[in-house]
């Protein structure tokens, strides 16, 4: 597929296709793991704690390669790698907050407090990340597209050429999200089963039908 | 005959002075190379390696459980 040819960015526009899915698939994934941990503690049920957790786990593995490709990408059209452009920054401290997650839920061994508490915090890092990374830039003047009144997504920088392959790759990067997220759910509740004696619901719907 | 000489040595160190002015140094610009075309091979080389590093890490606790299991 041919690409616009614009000055500095040259073939590097193609990196479209793999840093920007990355943010998006980390971006549906913490917006699924928001709603499994409001669905926590509204139910009560491990197994939506359990959900909450691996979802946002494989959200972090996203935003880690969403931030080490943009990185990349930056060293050679910025000029350096980190240049405290204000999209990079917040992003940073989003990443923080829900490497604070990961932590959190290491410390804490009793599973209904640590789903408690990390549901709790979940929610409130949720409601951090969205205006740190989707509001906040777009108020300053920011090296990415989109930001600071550079438009994004339009004729300029996204023909129609791209749209195709760029839609495309977003559907497939969110599918792998999805299935990693997937595989590492059921191995945990293979694990939680192993360790507790402990049925999940679906189970006993399971036996009395 | 002394002239020319000189000349001749003016002249060869001009053209000398022309070359090397010419030719850019070379410098590590493989990444700038190519319409940046490396750039991108790096990006997908690192997502390629992130994605194998967590499957082998899921692969271990798959592992771990099989081990329990038996």
């Amino acid at each position: 597929m041919p690409v616009p040819r614009l000055n500095i960015l040259n073939e590097t526009i193609r990196n479209l296709y793999f840093h920007v899915p990355m943010w998006f698939t980390m971006m549906l994934l913490y917006t699924m793991s928001f709603y499994y941990s409001l669905k926590y503690l509204r139910t009560g049920k491990l197994q939506d704690d359990i959900y909450a957790s691996q979802i946002t786990n494989t959200g972090i593995f996203f935003s880690i390669l969403g931030l080490v490709t943009g990185m990349e990408w930056a060293k050679f059209t910025w000029g350096q790698a980190w240049s405290n452009d204000i999209k990079q920054t917040d992003t940073a401290i989003s990443m923080l907050i829900y490497f604070a997650y990961a932590i959190l839920r290491g410390g804490i061994k009793d599973e209904d407090k640590r789903a408690k508490v990390s549901a709790v915090y979940n929610i409130f890092a949720y409601a951090m990340m969205i205006p740190l990374i989707m509001i906040l830039p777009r108020m300053r003047d920011s090296l990415h597209p989109g930001n600071g009144g550079n438009p994004a997504f339009s004729g300029y920088d996204l023909d129609n050429d791209m749209r195709k392959v760029f839609y495309t790759a977003v559907m497939g990067w969110i599918l792998l999200g999805l299935w990693i997220s997937s595989l590492k759910i059921r191995l945990t509740m293979l694990q939680f089963k192993k360790e507790n004696t402990f049925q999940f619901d679906f189970e006993k719907n399971k036996k009395d039908a | 005959m002394r002239k020319t000489s000189l000349l001749s040595v003016l002249f060869l160190l001009v053209v000398l002075m022309a070359k090397a002015q010419g030719e850019a140094p070379e410098m590590a610009d493989k990444m700038r190379a190519e319409g940046k075309i490396y750039v991108v091979v790096l990006v997908l080389a690192t997502i390629f390696a992130g994605i194998i590093v967590y499957l082998v890490r899921l692969d271990r606790k798959i592992a771990k459980l099989e081990k329990q299991q038996s």
